[in-house]
């Protein structure tokens, strides 16, 4: 007791760090566990049918066609993290989207300073979504649910058919269809998360999810907060408009329409919570790739693709399930 | 206190409040209080529940703004424009309401917004724990573990790491808003030590609590608030003229007199067998008419034992008879259908029986619903007029049965709910640590209540971590240790005093 600290040892009824460490990232842990095995079930089914494993090519294809679900699971889980959710996602992603195809031409300086404009216009989007929750105190399903309508209207304006093109040199920069050099740039989003994680911003990012009264009585500038995660969140939309917009080398102001809900599905199989305060963006991360593969595995399991979205779902469902069983387990086992 | 009295105690004091006045809607919180803590000075705040001590400590803590009036600093006026702008006045708020981040751990609550950096910034999140752990240390507290989460520690943890968390940053005034409504009596010593160790430093401490004994034990000085306004600050006054103060009536004995239970009564609820650590077992019987008590240091299993009888969840063995027949309580449901109806009302309202949002009515009704109900749909007429009749009975301090049950003080939801269990008409009552928090007169109307409830012969179990509630309230008193009755108490061995003693003996060897 507090009182008499001679009286119990040091090491008074502790569990284990290991114990914590795992009890705490349970979401985490599981993800990448989901990931690690949906992998081996793709490498298995694509041995099968094509006689060797996936080379260069399949793992390329599958990192760029994975990068700008990751990015925008990672702007999703920073709001999520806040007890917000962000329906935007698709329209800012159209929106960039249809920027980049039109705009993204001539020299190099060029290109950089349209690229930076991009994801400014996405921070722009995403300072419209906090400001309206922030400051206006406004349901964020309700705000994004209506920004994500006018995002995705100015696209069709900016870009009214797909078309445009991005310039074969911006393409192989980001997304080198030879080799999957695209995960540098998910390293270098992982390293910025894990600043993020250590900085005061990142302490009140979690501080809102967890408690948002409590947060304000220690100090945390709540409306402050909500207005940078969801700015945040919008200039890593437009990074993942960027993106889709190089994978295609051309733009089209509807492609983006998915995004706002496999972003959601991808934070939710990452292991973030949706009622805020818990994850990691790593693990939103694992999210989107798991998404991928299914897909690929779905591919190579010859199922129609008119029926993707019901497996899609079914797995959703199950994985979640799971998660909350594992996740019961971890908790009652201390 | 007298205008120039109070110009006299603003100019020197730490901290005070000049005419400051609040209010929540309609009501007016505080009306023009002064108030005025000097350095290394104990200041005790005292009153009903909705007085304005909370308030008025919200004010000084720089969480609320004054709707009128000043808050002073060394005689100087400043405008607090939140915590962070308190603190760095050197304020530091333990608030009543714990604002530990639940899914964060121990080390990051205690740290928070003074982590362990790099020299360019960054947070070391491995710092952390033994950061947290050193400094814990520092304050004598070495059973928390920095790497729980603040979810996975008990209450009365919670409330240290709250308390810790506030005095490691060496506040020049110290307020701490019922700082000892979940610690124990050795807590309160460890807390109290630290307190006196920051006077003694010059720090001004302001602190709340229901306790008398603790107030008397403390504080220098003593300021009693009713209705919202001070009725005065006094060196050492007794505590009869204090709660007279304080209710603004005469409260003739604070503990009501017992109904004898009938020599005859029949067993009501019978355990046995039932193990609150998955070790050892401990089994007791409780007739009808008869207010059983449960003691002990916290975390011996009470919490455990009290749940369980309520079926959330269960306890794991145990062989439960209600009204003599054998009774599986699998679930909450089952308790309240069991033969006579077992009710609990917790400590935590909010957490573990009341709807808040909803109104007074609704949350009365919840459990009758399908008797209030004909082909499914509620008669509302009945359901109004029960309403109100229980909230006449039981004396729920509410502008109508409509209000949220949210808007009303702590000690009014708990009659709402033990009302809920009345008009259920529930024979078995659990009452675990009603009275924490809420304010004397509020107790003694609970008191009071208790008393008709036994005299009408409901079984009353009762856990308080007010030993003294325990000694007067109790026909028997069962003292937990290590998840075992250590002993039984009757009269006239029942006191306070061989409460403690009980719960205490061997305490650490077993």
């Amino acid at each position: 007791m507090p009182a008499d600290p001679t009286s119990r040892p040091a090491a008074h009824r502790r569990r284990p760090r290991a114990a914590h460490i795992l009890g705490q990232n349970s979401g985490l842990i599981l993800a990448a566990a989901i990931l690690l095995l949906s992998i081996i079930v793709f490498a298995g089914m694509f041995a099968v049918q094509q006689g060797r494993l996936p080379g260069d090519f399949e793992i390329t294809s599958t990192v760029n066609n994975t990068m700008p679900l990751a990015l925008a699971a990672i702007g999703q889980t920073i709001v999520v993290l806040t007890r917000g959710i962000d329906l935007s996602v698709g329209g800012v992603i159209d929106l960039t989207n249809a920027l980049a195809a039109i705009f993204l031409a001539g020299s190099i300086l060029h290109m950089i300073v349209v690229s930076l404009l991009i994801v400014l216009a996405g921070a722009a989007a995403g300072l419209i979504n906090g400001l309206l929750v922030g400051l206006g105190r406004l349901q964020p399903i309700v705000v994004t649910l209506a920004t994500l309508s006018i995002f995705q209207g100015l696209a069709i304006r900016v870009l009214p058919q797909p078309g445009g093109a991005v310039p074969a040199g911006y393409t192989s920069f980001l997304v080198n269809t030879n080799r999957p050099t695209a995960l540098v740039f998910l390293a270098l989003a992982a390293l910025g998360w894990m600043g993020l994680r250590r900085s005061r911003l990142g302490v009140n990012l979690f501080a809102i999810g967890n408690d948002p009264q409590a947060a304000i009585a220690l100090g945390v500038k709540a409306v402050r907060t909500r207005i940078v995660a969801y700015t945040i969140a919008g200039a890593l939309y437009a990074v993942a408009g960027i993106f889709l917009a190089a994978n295609a080398t051309a733009g089209d102001a509807t492609t983006g329409d998915g995004y706002t809900l496999t972003s959601i599905v991808a934070v939710v199989l990452g292991g973030v919570s949706l009622f805020g305060g818990r994850g990691s963006a790593v693990g939103a991360i694992c999210g989107a790739f798991i998404t991928t593969m299914i897909v690929n595995i779905l591919f190579f399991a010859h199922i129609d693709p008119l029926y993707q979205s019901f497996y899609e779902g079914l797995f959703l469902v199950i994985a979640v399930v799971f998660g909350g069983l594992i996740g019961r387990l971890v908790r009652s086992g201390r | 206190m007298s205008a120039a009295a109070a110009a006299a105690a603003e100019s020197v004091a730490a901290v005070a409040a000049r005419e400051v006045s609040k209010a929540f809607g309609g009501v007016q919180a505080l009306r023009s209080a002064p108030f005025a803590a000097a350095a290394g000075e104990v200041h005790a705040l005292v009153g009903e529940n909705g007085a304005g001590k909370s308030t008025l400590i919200k004010l000084l803590g720089g969480r609320l703004p004054p709707d009128s009036g000043a808050i002073l600093l060394g005689g100087t006026p400043v405008r607090l424009s939140g915590t962070a702008d308190a603190a760095r006045h050197g304020i530091g708020t333990v608030f009543q309401e714990l604002t530990l981040l639940p899914w964060m751990t121990v080390a990051e609550n205690l740290l928070i917004g003074r982590e362990p950096r790099r020299a360019l910034g960054p947070i070391r999140r491995g710092a952390m724990a033994p950061r947290a752990e050193a400094v814990l240390a520092g304050l004598g507290i070495t059973h928390i573990d920095p790497r729980a989460l603040a979810s996975e520690i008990s209450l009365a943890e919670r409330q240290i790491v709250e308390i810790a968390r506030v005095i490691i940053r060496r506040p020049h005034i110290l307020l701490l808003d019922e700082p000892t409504s979940s610690l124990v009596e050795r807590e309160v010593a460890w807390l109290f030590a630290r307190i006196r160790d920051l006077s003694a430093a010059g720090t001004a401490v302001v602190f709340t609590s229901h306790r008398w004994n603790e107030i008397t034990s403390i504080a220098d000085r003593i300021t009693i608030f009713r209705n919202g306004a001070e009725v005065g600050t006094f060196d050492a006054i007794d505590e009869d003229e204090a709660i007279t103060l304080m209710t603004g009536r005469r409260v003739e004995a604070l503990y009501p007199p017992l109904p004898p239970v009938p020599a005859d009564a029949p067993a009501v609820l019978e355990v046995a067998n039932a193990s609150l650590d998955g070790g050892s077992e401990l089994g007791f019987s409780l007739a009808a008419g008869e207010i059983l008590g449960i003691g002990g240091l916290a975390g011996q299993g009470h919490r455990e034992l009290f749940l369980g009888l309520f079926g959330a969840p269960p306890l794991p063995r145990a062989r439960v008879t209600v009204g003599g027949a054998r009774t599986t309580i699998a679930r909450p449901a089952d308790a309240i259908h069991a033969g006579l109806g077992i009710a609990l009302v917790p400590e935590d309202r909010k957490g573990e029986g009341l709807l808040l949002p909803l109104s007074v009515r609704d949350n009365l009704t919840l459990p009758i619903l399908g008797r209030l109900s004909r082909l499914g749909v509620i008669r509302g007429a009945a359901e109004r007029r029960m309403s109100r009749e229980i909230i006449a009975r039981l004396g729920i301090r509410t502008p109508g049965p409509a209000q949220p049950v949210g808007a009303l003080s702590g000690g009014n939801q708990q009659k709402v709910l033990l009302g809920r269990w009345l008009l259920a008409d529930s024979r078995i009552l659990l009452f675990y640590d009603v009275t924490r928090g809420v304010d004397v007169a509020t107790k003694h109307e609970i008191y009071e209540l208790m008393m008709r409830l036994a005299g009408e012969g409901r079984a009353i179990l009762f856990y308080s971590s007010d030993t003294e509630e325990l000694a007067h309230l109790c026909h028997r008193v069962l003292v937990l240790r290590g998840g075992r009755i250590a002993t039984e108490l009757r009269p006239p061995d029942l006191a306070a005093e061989a409460i403690v003693a009980a719960a205490m003996r061997d305490a650490d060897a077993g």
